[in-house]
């Protein structure tokens, strides 16, 4: 079958997709955009966590045939999803998530270089590199999904609402200390610069 | 054959040149695991590439009756069936140290989930469902699972025949490996012991639920050799074990390290690498292996489960008088890394204590249960958790306090090892436990704190709802633990760097090549530090790991700060020596101090130990390249003796100590970790974020292991019961407490820079921590992990 769907913005189109694929599969082997990651592929550790339509999903519990006409946005299009929501405002309306207006209007800009190097992050992204909570980084693009949609909602979370949105996203390395530590960060520096604006 | 896309590529980063050994510089490829674009080794892509899949044995210990293979090669998008019958050459079987375990299952099967049968297909799911169309027929054989029915009178033999350099010294053909370890007399010490305490102790199968699953891709060369993009933890130890299997030499299988997605000793035995290869050579085209979570639960060796007898004596005034203990480990089918396992566990059985007579036997069995070898702690995490269960029953039997108790009876530099060998660089064990039994305790009844009624959240159960505080009650309990950093006995350990400095569009630039498996501990980070610090400049590029340079050695065992980082920066040094050398010829008579002076490359500039400047690197090199590659080795170790144990078999050791507080609710039997404090000394922190995050990782997987971690094995049909993370549960950031880390720096005047390999010793003493703040909560004995609800709720 074929599907057509957006992802990080752009209009993509998948052909010859077998009935019994999952989202996660489509994205990793035939999208081309293998940053969703494949851990367990059972929806028990979160590695493969996007955005459907705004609200995070495990990729590999959704059918491809699922995504039909509707908004995926991966860890490869985090930073610019992040930037445009900052261009646009937060949750002001109380409408959390994605609206489909936002959606549309947002376009991907792949990212060019190979080290990663100058390359533009969004909060989370840099917070998880700074406060050293990417070790084997496996569990990292899920996590950063999960946390930068918990982020969306509420810009202040406490340890358990970080605790709680996290729950779904195993990581094996770093002891989640340090996952807190990157969450915690990109919340107060979120909240300098609004205090910043504001003031 | 066009490259293989999303390849490794090489780490460049720019940094201060301040951002040398000592500072916490951050990952040179932490902004490609943020945005997605890391190349793990199960995102390798290849146009036109084929899908292998494994079809592994349903059963245990059965006998091969036929397999027909004709029906799945039948099916349309298949394009290769092999099994034992396609090998290649005579070499069949692989093995870290003992070459017994079967490429493809020949004859019978040992265990069950052994490979049997290999696919290769357009599509995985064609490859899946060709291989169920494989039919095999077996012929059961009596089971051998524990060391009774191992060792019976005519008990089945697990392999027949064996020839390996062990079986001269085991006393039965069932047991891998035994080594005694006897100092003193026990039994003459035991005499003067005013208490004596004894128990037997039960260490569950733990699994190293790395998330990244075994992957990789065979790509077939023009050259009829083969392009093998893989995770693993050592190179050159799998091309050792790879190559023969195919029939080519070394030189045609070439191997790139691809993003690896954690380890923790799971990737040192091979799992898809041969199999992938296989199939790309007989079908000509690149094959892809990834493995599903179900399938990693069979496709790498576990922790080994064990039994352990301990009995210690002591004085009443507190001293330790002797140990007598004897450790039996379940190897399961094949040997793994059995034999080490078995020198670890009885050379540390004692733990961090002086005790002078001592009486230690270890075993490993051969089994039909899962195949067990290395993981985080080897040997010494079992051992910690009977020793320290050990310690507290001592100082409670005394009256003392457990950590005072343990002080008393610490080892420190001088103490001599039960192996005869001299503890010869700091081992501040009595201070580790003051440190962390001075650091404060949580609050109390922090379910309470937000004053409104109970927040379930913070209470065992979580948001189950549960209890909302009654039956809560709380426990404190420590544990301190000694691991071995390195390869032991003998072991002919070394690693490889290759060093290039030159200038780059005008800025002098060192390139890192070496073949260490960077599995997430940050060791790439390190070496880019190392090279500042000794070569003087801001941008360091490290090249992707792969076999064309010399052998790394393995990423465990805590070895590889210590080897490869002790490579890269004697290399680094002779880089530094040629610089100098090229310096004074080209400008020596400007200036006397080249000739006289200590000289050091500082901010990309000569510079005399004075801190005169002598001239610009970018002058000197201008140019020329310096390039350069070093082995380099730690202090030779040698065996242990097979009847006494005596011997210097260890490198060097590494020592961490827990408090663990827990909070119990006795009526459901479920356990919330409040907090796990620990302190370690890692002689030097090259890298102190990263030296953090190593401890945390290491005390959340002795916790796991303590409260919820076991592969459960069906004792009547040793068949693998939970392979999912649905079943075997690992722990969540909700599982997970804050975990204070106290970092202690003694230098070890014998290692590179005075480390002290870190990535172990976190995981041993975490786990008996927790158990005993759970026995202190419930006054429960409880002598098995993982603890149970069962076991405190006595149902
Ligand atoms: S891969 Fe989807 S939840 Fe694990
Ligand atoms: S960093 Fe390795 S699984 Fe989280």
């Amino acid at each position: 079958m074929r599907v057509n769907f957006t992802v990080n913005g752009r209009k993509q189109e998948a052909d010859d997709v077998w009935e019994g694929e999952s989202l996660l599969y489509v994205l990793r082997e035939r999208m081309g955009l293998p940053g969703s990651k494949n851990a367990c592929e059972q929806g028990e550790c979160g590695s493969c966590t996007v955005r459907l339509d705004g609200v995070p999903v495990c990729s590999c519990l959704v059918a491809a045939g699922q995504v039909e006409g509707r908004e995926v946005v991966t860890v490869e299009g985090l930073a610019d999803y992040a930037k445009q929501r900052a261009e646009h405002g937060g949750c002001a309306s109380g409408a959390c998530g994605t609206s489909l207006d936002a959606a549309q209007r947002w376009q991907s800009k792949p990212a060019d270089s190979q080290t990663g190097e100058n390359t533009e992050l969004s909060p989370i992204q840099q917070a998880f590199i700074d406060a050293g909570a990417v070790q084997c980084g496996f569990c990292t693009p899920g996590l950063l999904v999960a946390a930068d949609e918990l982020l969306e909602r509420n810009d202040s979370p406490s340890d358990a609402d970080i605790r709680e949105a996290l729950s779904g996203n195993l990581c094996r390395c770093t002891g989640y200390e340090k996952i807190l530590d990157a969450v915690r960060l990109a919340a107060a520096r979120g909240e300098n610069r609004t205090a910043g604006q504001g003031a | 054959m066009a490259g293989a896309t999303r390849t490794p590529t090489n780490l460049t980063q720019g940094g201060k040149t301040d951002a040398g050994i000592g500072a916490s510089t951050l990952r040179p490829d932490g902004t490609l695991k943020v945005t997605g674009e890391f190349a793990y080794s199960s995102d390798m892509w290849h146009e036109d590439m084929l899908w292998g899949f494994t079809l592994r044995s349903t059963e245990a210990h059965a006998e091969i009756v036929s397999i027909d293979t004709s029906e799945a090669l039948a099916t349309s998008g298949v394009y290769a069936v092999l099994t034992y019958d396609d090998l290649p050459t005579d070499v069949k079987n692989y093995g870290l140290e003992i070459q017994d375990t079967p490429v493809l299952a020949h004859g019978k099967v040992r265990h069950h989930g052994e490979p049997v049968a290999l696919v290769a297909a357009d599509h995985p799911e064609t490859a899946r469902r060709a291989a169920a169309k494989i039919r095999i027929e077996y012929r059961q054989l009596p089971l051998v699972t524990d060391e009774a029915s191992a060792t019976a009178e005519g008990a089945p033999l697990v392999h027949e025949g064996r020839d390996d350099h062990h079986i001269g010294h085991v006393p039965h053909p069932n047991i891998v490996h035994r080594q005694p370890i006897i100092r003193g007399n026990a039994a003459e010490a035991a005499k003067k012991a005013d208490v004596i305490v004894s128990g037997e102790y039960v260490f569950g199968m733990q699994d190293q639920a790395f998330l990244g699953p075994e992957s990789g891709l065979a790509v077939p060369g023009e050259d009829g050799g083969v392009d093998l993009y893989v995770a693993t933890q050592w190179l050159h130890s799998d091309l050792r074990q790879i190559a023969p299997v195919l029939g080519l030499p070394e030189e045609k299988v070439r191997m790139t390290l691809s993003g690896v997605g954690g380890a923790f000793g799971g990737r040192e035995d091979l799992s898809m690498q041969i199999h992938a290869c296989l199939l790309a050579l007989r079908t000509g085209k690149p094959v892809k292996i990834v493995y599903n979570r179900f399938e990693s639960f069979f496709g790498h060796v576990h922790r080994h489960p064990a039994k352990l007898w301990y009995e210690h004596g002591a004085t009443k005034d507190g001293k330790l008088t002797h140990l007598k203990c004897r450790i039996v480990l379940d190897g399961g089918a094949y040997a793994s890394a059995s034999p080490a396992v078995v020198g670890n566990a009885s050379s540390l059985a004692v733990g961090p204590y002086v005790v002078d007579d001592v009486e230690i036997e270890a075993i490993a069995l051969y089994s039909n249960n899962p195949p067990c070898g290395a993981m985080r702690g080897f040997g010494a995490v079992q051992a910690c958790f009977a020793y320290e269960a050990q310690m507290d029953k001592l100082a409670k039997k005394l009256g003392m306090d457990p950590v005072e108790f343990r002080q008393l009876n610490a080892m420190e530099q001088g103490t001599i090892m039960p192996t005869g060998q001299p503890v010869d660089s700091p081992a501040p064990v009595a201070e580790l436990l003051r440190r962390i039994k001075a650091m404060p305790l949580p609050p109390e009844q922090q379910w309470l704190a937000a004053g409104e009624g109970a927040d379930v959240r913070a209470l065992p159960g979580g948001l189950s709802n549960t209890t909302h505080g009654e039956g809560v009650v709380r426990g404190v309990g420590y544990a301190v633990g000694i691991k071995n950093v390195g390869f032991s006995e003998g072991f002919d350990d070394y690693s490889t760097a290759r060093v290039r400095m030159e200038v780059l569009a005008g800025v002098p630039v060192a390139t890192v090549h070496t073949a260490m498996a960077e599995v997430g501990q940050g060791g790439v980070t390190v070496h880019a530090q190392i090279a500042r610090t000794e070569l003087g400049v801001e941008q360091v590029t490290i090249h992707p790991a792969d076999t064309q340079v010399g052998s790394a050695g393995s990423t465990s065992a805590s070895r590889q700060t210590y080897m490869t980082g002790g490579a890269v920066k004697n290399t680094c040094e002779a880089v530094r020596e040629k610089v100098l050398q090229l310096g004074r010829a080209k400008f020596g008579t400007y200036h006397p101090a080249w000739a006289t002076a200590e000289l050091l490359l500082e901010g990309g500039k000569v510079v005399t130990d004075g801190g005169e400047v002598l001239a610009d690197l970018v002058d000197v090199l201008e140019g020329e390249a310096i390039d350069l590659e070093l082995e380099f080795r730690h202090r030779p170790t040698e065996a242990f003796d097979l009847v006494t144990g005596q011997g210097n078999g260890h490198v060097q050791y590494s020592f961490a100590a827990h408090r663990a507080v827990v909070e119990v609710d006795t009526e459901l039997g479920l356990v919330k970790v409040i907090e796990l404090a620990v302190a370690q000394d890692v002689g030097k922190a090259l890298n102190p974020l990263s030296v953090v995050g190593q401890i945390q990782g290491g005390t959340t997987q002795g916790l796991g292991v303590a409260v919820m971690e076991e592969i459960i094995v069906d004792p009547k049909t040793a068949k693998v019961r939970n392979p999912s993370f649905t079943d075997y549960l690992i722990p969540t950031i909700l599982d997970t407490p804050s975990i204070p880390v106290d970092v202690l720096e003694l230098a070890d005047e014998h290692a590179p820079y005075g480390l002290r390999g870190i990535g172990e010793a976190p995981t041993l003493s975490s786990t008996p921590a927790v158990l005993a703040a759970i026995r202190n909560a419930t006054g429960l004995e409880l002598n098995k992990t993982p603890v149970r609800p069962e076991h405190l709720t006595g149902t």
